[in-house]
C-alpha cells in the first residue's frame, strides 16, 4: 500500500481507515453472507436440494420469480433505451422533468409503489371496473406482480444507457444515415452496439433488483402460496413459518444469483471503462489541436480613432 | 450535380442560424464556405446534406427539388468534422457500411472497398479498428467511406480541423488532386482563410447566417467586399477616418474615394493591408512625397514573422500602432531601429463606410 504522503502520520490514519472499511464490510456484507450459504448447506447439499425441489410451493414460486423478472427486464430494456435515446438526441420542454421522473422509483419506497398500483389496478381501483368488465386480473395475479418489479426497476436500464449516449453523441448515427441506413439499419448496426455494455450492465441491474424485489410485490400479490408467491416473498413466508433450513435454501439461491451479479458486473465496468478510455482518447486527440490556433489571421490590427 | 440553394432560413429557438441565404455550386467546382463559428456555415452543409431541415427555402440537385428528400436518399457523401467513424468496426467494414446497406454482392463490396483504400493511400490497413489510426489516417478513412456510395456530392465539415499543420497541408493538396479525378461537387466549411484559399475554387464568406461575399480567391482577397470580409481575412491595420467629397481623409493623409460624392462629412474605417505598405527614411523620399498621401511616424519595434520583417510604427500625434511587412532584404537595407523617423506611403487603401447593423 503505497501513500502520497510522506508523514508516518498520513500512514497511520490511512491504515486505520482501511481497516474500518475492512470491518464494516466483513460485519455488514461479508460474514451475514456467508452465514446465508453455511445455513443453507448445514444439512447437506441433498437436504439443500430437497428443500428446493421437493416443496411445490417452493417450486412455484422460483419458477415465477423466473418469468416475472425477466418480463419486467425486458419492458425495462424497450423503454430503457426508447427513453435514453430520446432523452440524448433531443432538447424539448419538460426533458429535465423527464428524467427527475425516470428516477423516481429509486426515492419512493416499494410498498407505496404497490400500493399506488393496488389503487389503480385494484377491485376498488381506478381502473377496477374496466379489468373486471373485460375479465383480467392484475393485482392478486402475475401481471400486477411485473408490474410492480418493472416499477421499481425502472431507472435502472435508462440510468445505465444515457450517459454513454450522451458521450458518443449523435454523429455516427448521422454518419450511418448519410450513407442510407434507414432507422432499424442505424438501431442495430450502430447505436445498440455503442451501447452494447451500457446496455449489459442496465440489463445485469435490474434483473438482480428484479429477483430480489421484496416490498412492492409483497403488497400486489397477495402473497398467496403457490400462485404469486416469489423467491423473496417465499423466503420470508417460510421463515414465519419457523422452517428456516428451507427458508436459507431459497435465501442462499438469490444470494448466489447476487454473486454472480457481481461477477458480471465487475466484467462488464471493466469494458466500459476501456471504452471511456477509448472515446476520451479519440476526443482528447481531436481536442488539443483543435485549440491550436488555426491561424484565422494572424491579427495585425491596431484600432485608431483619429479622424 | 450541381447545387442551388434557393432562400433558406434555419433558426434554432431565437437564434437566427441561417438567414435567406441564396447560393449555386456549379458541376465540377470545389467551394469553401469560410466564416467564424456561429456563422451559419456548417447549419448550411447540414441542409444540404439533408442532416438538418431548413424552416423556409429549397434545395435543387441538377434542377430537382430534393428539400424533402431525407438524408439517406440524397445520395451525398458527407465527412464529418470529427470523421464519426463507426468505433466498433474494422477500417474495411467502416468503408464497406454504404455498400452493405446497398445490398452490394459481398465479392464486388471487397473489390470496391480494396480500391478505395488503395486510393487513400491505407492498403493493408483495413483490419484496423479506428481508435488504431492516427487523425490523418482517420480522416481518410471517412473521406473514403463517404466516397464509397459513388456521391455526385461531396460535403466536408471542417476537414482538416482536427489534424496537426503538415498533416493538413498534405491532405489539402491531396483533396484537391482527388476531387478533380472524381469530377465531383465538393462544399468544405471551415473557419481557416488560408485553407479556403489554396483549396477552393470559389469562397463564400459567412457571417451571422447571410452571405458576406462569393467569389474567387484572388477576388475576395483583392476585393474584399465589406468590412467584415476585411475583418475576417485578417492581418489588417484599421483606423477610423472620414470621407468627404469624393476623399477619403485620415490623419493628415488624403485618398481619392469616388464611391461618397457628397458634401456632408462621414466618418468611415480605413484599412490598411501591412504588406500594401511601403516603408523609407524620410532622408530617401523626395520631398513632395509627403504630400501625396505619406504619412509620418516612428518605429516601435520590429519582429520577424517567417519570411518577411515586421515593422510596427507609431504615426506621429497618435497613440495607435501600425504595422508594416517587408522583405527581410528590404529591412536589411533600412536597418530601422526603435525610435527612428519614417516615412509610411500605402500602395492601395480600402475604405468602408460603416453599416449601421454591422458589429465586429
Amino acid at each position: 500500500m503505497s501513500s502520497p504522503a510522506p508523514r508516518s502520520g498520513g500512514r497511520l490514519a490511512e491504515n486505520l481507515l482501511v481497516a474500518a472499511a475492512v470491518a464494516v464490510v466483513g460485519l455488514l456484507i461479508v460474514v451475514p453472507l456467508a452465514s446465508v450459504f453455511a445455513e443453507a448447506f448445514a444439512g447437506g447439499v441433498a437436504a439443500w436440494w430437497r428443500a428446493l425441489a421437493h416443496d411445490p410451493d417452493t417450486r412455484h414460486a422460483i419458477w415465477l420469480s423466473l418469468t416475472v423478472a425477466p418480463l419486467a427486464v425486458a419492458i425495462n430494456t424497450g423503454f430503457g433505451i426508447a427513453a435514453a435515446w430520446l432523452l440524448a438526441r433531443f432538447r424539448f420542454p419538460g426533458r429535465s422533468l423527464l428524467i427527475t421522473l425516470c428516477d423516481l422509483p429509486f426515492s419512493v419506497s416499494p410498498v407505496v409503489a404497490g400500493l399506488a398500483l393496488v389503487l389503480i389496478f385494484g377491485r376498488q381501483g381506478l381502473l377496477g371496473p374496466t379489468l373486471a368488465a373485460l375479465g383480467w386480473k392484475v393485482i392478486f395475479s402475475w401481471p400486477g406482480l411485473v408490474l410492480a418489479t418493472t416499477f421499481v426497476t425502472l431507472p435502472l436500464v435508462v440510468r445505465e444507457v444515457l450517459p454513454v449516449m450522451e458521450a458518443i453523441g449523435p454523429e455516427e448515427e448521422l454518419a450511418a444515415v448519410s450513407l442510407g441506413a434507414g432507422g432499424w439499419q442505424v438501431f442495430t448496426r450502430i447505436t445498440l452496439p455503442n451501447i452494447r455494455w451500457a446496455l449489459l450492465h442496465g440489463v445485469v441491474l435490474a434483473n438482480a433488483r428484479a429477483m430480489g424485489e421484496f416490498g412492492a410485490v409483497y403488497v400486489v400479490s397477495g402473497h398467496i402460496a403457490g400462485a404469486t408467491d416469489t423467491m423473496p416473498l417465499r423466503v420470508e413466508k417460510l421463515f414465519q413459518e419457523y422452517r428456516t433450513p428451507a427458508s436459507m435454501a431459497v435465501a442462499s439461491v438469490l444470494a448466489g444469483l447476487a454473486l454472480v451479479t457481481l461477477v458480471a458486473k465487475f466484467v462488464i465496468e471493466r469494458q466500459l471503462e476501456a471504452e471511456a478510455r477509448e472515446l476520451a482518447a479519440a476526443r482528447g486527440l481531436a481536442d488539443t489541436i483543435d485549440t491550436d490556433p488555426a491561424t484565422a489571421g494572424s491579427d495585425a490590427s491596431g484600432k485608431d480613432s483619429s479622424a | 450535380m450541381s447545387i442551388s440553394i434557393r432562400g433558406i432560413s434555419k433558426a434554432f429557438g431565437t437564434f437566427r442560424a441561417l438567414d435567406d441565404v441564396s447560393l449555386d455550386v456549379p458541376q465540377g467546382t470545389l467551394l469553401a464556405l469560410l466564416g467564424p463559428s456561429g456563422s451559419g456555415k456548417t447549419t448550411l452543409l447540414r441542409i444540404i446534406a439533408g442532416l438538418e431541415w431548413p424552416d423556409a427555402g429549397r434545395i435543387e440537385e441538377d434542377g430537382t427539388d430534393v428539400t424533402d428528400r431525407h438524408a439517406r436518399q440524397r445520395e451525398v457523401g458527407f465527412v464529418f468534422q470529427h470523421y464519426a467513424l463507426f468505433r466498433h468496426m474494422n477500417v474495411f467494414e467502416n468503408i464497406a457500411f454504404g455498400l452493405r446497406i446497398r445490398k452490394v454482392a459481398a465479392r464486388e463490396v471487397e473489390a470496391k472497398v480494396n480500391e478505395l483504400l488503395h486510393l487513400v493511400r491505407l492498403d493493408g490497413l483495413g483490419g484496423r479498428k479506428p481508435a488504431q489510426l492516427s487523425g490523418g489516417q482517420r480522416q481518410r478513412v471517412a473521406l473514403a467511406r463517404a466516397l464509397a456510395i459513388r456521391p455526385k456530392i461531396l460535403l466536408l465539415d471542417e476537414p482538416f480541423g482536427a489534424l496537426d499543420a503538415k498533416v493538413r497541408v498534405e491532405l489539402r493538396q491531396w483533396l484537391r488532386r482527388l476531387h478533380d479525378e472524381i469530377g465531383m461537387t465538393s462544399v468544405f466549411v471551415t473557419h481557416d482563410q488560408e485553407e479556403a484559399f489554396e483549396l477552393a475554387d470559389e469562397v463564400v464568406v459567412m457571417n451571422h447566417g447571410r452571405i458576406e461575399q462569393r467569389g474567387t480567391p484572388d477576388e475576395v482577397f483583392e476585393h474584399p467586399s465589406t468590412p467584415f470580409v476585411m475583418d475576417f481575412l485578417g492581418n489588417v491595420n484599421v483606423f477610423h477616418g472620414r470621407v468627404e467629397k469624393g476623399q477619403a481623409f485620415w490623419h493628415g493623409v488624403q485618398f481619392d474615394y469616388p464611391d461618397y460624392p457628397h458634401a456632408q462629412a462621414r466618418p468611415a474605417q480605413v484599412y490598411l493591408r501591412p504588406h500594401e505598405l511601403d516603408i523609407d527614411r524620410p532622408t530617401d523620399r523626395p520631398p513632395q512625397a509627403a504630400a501625396q498621401g505619406s504619412l509620418a511616424a516612428r518605429v516601435v519595434r520590429t519582429t520577424r514573422s517567417g519570411a518577411t520583417i515586421r515593422i510596427s510604427c507609431r504615426p506621429d500625434g497618435t497613440e495607435s500602432e501600425l504595422h508594416v511587412d517587408i522583405a527581410a532584404d528590404r529591412a536589411r537595407d533600412l536597418a530601422l531601429q526603435t525610435g527612428d523617423q519614417v516615412v509610411i506611403t500605402p500602395r492601395k487603401v480600402r475604405v468602408f463606410l460603416p453599416d449601421p447593423e454591422y458589429v465586429i
